[in-house]
């Protein structure tokens, strides 16, 4: 159908230090915390981090883990700081490779890396605290403004008055009327999406196609909306 | 603590002299020591519109050039013991207000007068920037009409970015939306935008409606504030919106056509 069925995109995943504990006491750790928010952790997809783990070269031990995760309704997805032994082993256990992030804080780059496909697990990964790129834009944005919000989306919490421009590199969100101009997908993500209070817009864009006003169906105008790609075509779709 | 106010519009010929004029005498009659000052350089207009265009010497421009005192440049009101014009000048061009004299010259005002009243001229430029980057508050003035909505669009916009307090990150200038040159009837017949359609694009607190009328010429050619005339809709919607500026509420008036009365129609004087 689509010539990309296969796409980039970021989740926030629990990571879980494995280095320096028995499996015992991790056991019991894990059951402890996980007793305190059994709602937060249900289903949720984890990451295994080896680093300065000894051991976990044979993909039984991978197997023990996975049973005692599961065992606590966590879903392991894919270890990092794997040394290519552990690396093997863990592929032959289900557990696909992640590159570990430089540093803690997520840096795009390197979130990009430790992405994992969206196909690993039924969940939504949770989210604990927001780090994301968003711009969120609480005012009016009045004509002749421009906002770009570089690496994510934008989102416009009141109108975009007819002569203002909004891009995002990701998503674009305008909960109150679009009159001016939204470009999402600037840099190209074909899978961004343009969702409109009420669609009253000069053009609409996604990764480089666009519509303009007259483009619009009048059906569509005054309406709630999202926008998105479908082969390469812009359509309107109705909030149904 | 005195309150800078700028006039403002974008959009040229909307209102915003004749609404200038009108705020400052209006201000003035409630006992507020008031100065209304033209940054329209180039295109002096406001003293032709407060009636003092003959005894203008000095000028904005020779103040912040230092070639004459504010106290000469400024004329006394005729009418109202505490209303000041604050002439700008003919001959020169908006190049001319220069930020630290301006600055120097609205803090000077700030001594002694209550209120002071910008006078911006259309546009969005130096000029304009110039206006309103002391002001305190906003009056937006606009007509029920498409390009005037938007150019006041971007003049909300530049108040948020460009005046002095969205630089200081201080508290934003307060925006009132006045609503010139309204004509129920031409509203009634679709030809003009309705108040809520302005106020829907805007989103900006209404401080009132002006009613289309001939008066306001008429005014403007006399040199008498239109507020002035209490008989006119326009003066009388001039006087509500001064109440609402100072926090009194007041009904909105004039927001439906007007009928003929009998007597007009009969003479044929409608």
């Amino acid at each position: 159908m689509t010539d990309n069925i296969l796409q980039g995109a970021l989740f926030t995943v629990m990571v879980m230090r494995v280095g320096g504990v028995n499996g015992a006491s991790l056991e019991q750790t894990l059951r402890n915390q996980i007793t305190r928010s059994p709602q937060f952790f249900a289903n949720a997809p984890i990451v295994l981090d080896l680093k300065d783990s000894g051991g976990f070269s044979e993909t039984r031990e991978f197997l023990e883990m996975k049973r005692i995760l599961a065992s606590l309704t966590l879903v392991p997805v894919g270890v990092q700081n794997a040394n290519p032994e552990q690396r093997i082993a863990a592929l032959a256990a289900g557990l696909g490779t992640l590159t570990a992030p430089a540093t803690s804080r997520r840096s795009a780059a390197a979130a990009a890396s430790a992405a994992i496909p969206s196909r690993a697990s039924a969940t939504p990964a949770p989210a604990p605290a927001s780090q994301t790129k968003s711009l969120l834009i609480t005012e009016p944005v009045r004509s002749g403004t421009q906002i770009y919000a570089p690496g994510g989306d934008i989102i416009v919490v009141r109108s975009v008055s007819a002569g203002a421009e909004i891009i995002a590199d990701g998503h674009i969100h305008v909960y109150g009327a679009l009159r001016g101009r939204a470009i999402a997908g600037a840099t190209g993500d074909a899978s961004a999406r343009i969702f409109v209070g009420r669609l009253e817009a000069e053009l609409v864009s996604i990764a480089g196609r666009y519509l303009i006003h007259e483009d619009i169906a009048p059906a569509h105008l005054g309406q709630r909306v999202q926008i998105v790609l479908q082969e390469q075509r812009m359509v309107v779709l109705g909030s149904g | 603590m005195a309150q800078v106010v700028v006039v403002t519009s974008g959009k040229g010929g909307v209102g915003k002299t004749t609404t200038a004029a009108a705020f400052a005498t209006g201000l003035a009659q409630r006992d507020k020591k008031t100065v209304v000052v033209d940054f329209d350089v180039g295109l002096r207009n406001l003293d032709l519109i407060m009636g003092c265009e003959r005894r203008v010497v000095f000028d904005f421009i020779n103040v912040i050039n230092g070639d004459a005192k504010l106290n000469q440049a400024l004329i006394r009101d005729k009418r109202l013991d505490n209303l000041y014009v604050f002439p700008t000048s003919q001959t020169r061009d908006k190049d001319a207000l220069k930020r630290e004299g301006v600055a120097r010259i609205i803090d000077e005002l700030k001594q002694s007068f209550d209120y002071i009243i910008c006078d911006s001229p259309a546009g969005i430029e130096h000029g304009a920037l110039t206006a309103l980057y002391f002001a305190d508050s906003a009056i937006i003035v606009t007509n029920p009409e498409v390009s005037s909505v938007r150019d006041s669009d971007r003049i909300i916009g530049l108040l948020a970015s460009k005046s002095r307090r969205a630089e200081r990150n201080e508290k934003p200038v307060a925006e009132h939306l006045l609503l010139t040159r309204y004509s129920a009837e031409r509203v009634a017949r679709g030809e003009m935008l309705t108040v809520e359609d302005v106020k829907e694009i805007l989103s900006v607190p209404l401080l009132g409606i002006i009613p289309e009328s001939e008066t306001v010429l008429r005014a403007s050619n006399t040199g008498t504030p239109v507020i002035l005339d209490t008989e006119s809709p326009a003066g009388r919607a001039y006087d509500d919106a001064v109440a609402r500026l100072l926090g009194e509420t007041r009904e909105l008036r004039f927001l439906r056509p007007e009928r003929r009365s009998l007597f007009r129609t009969i003479f044929g004087r409608a």
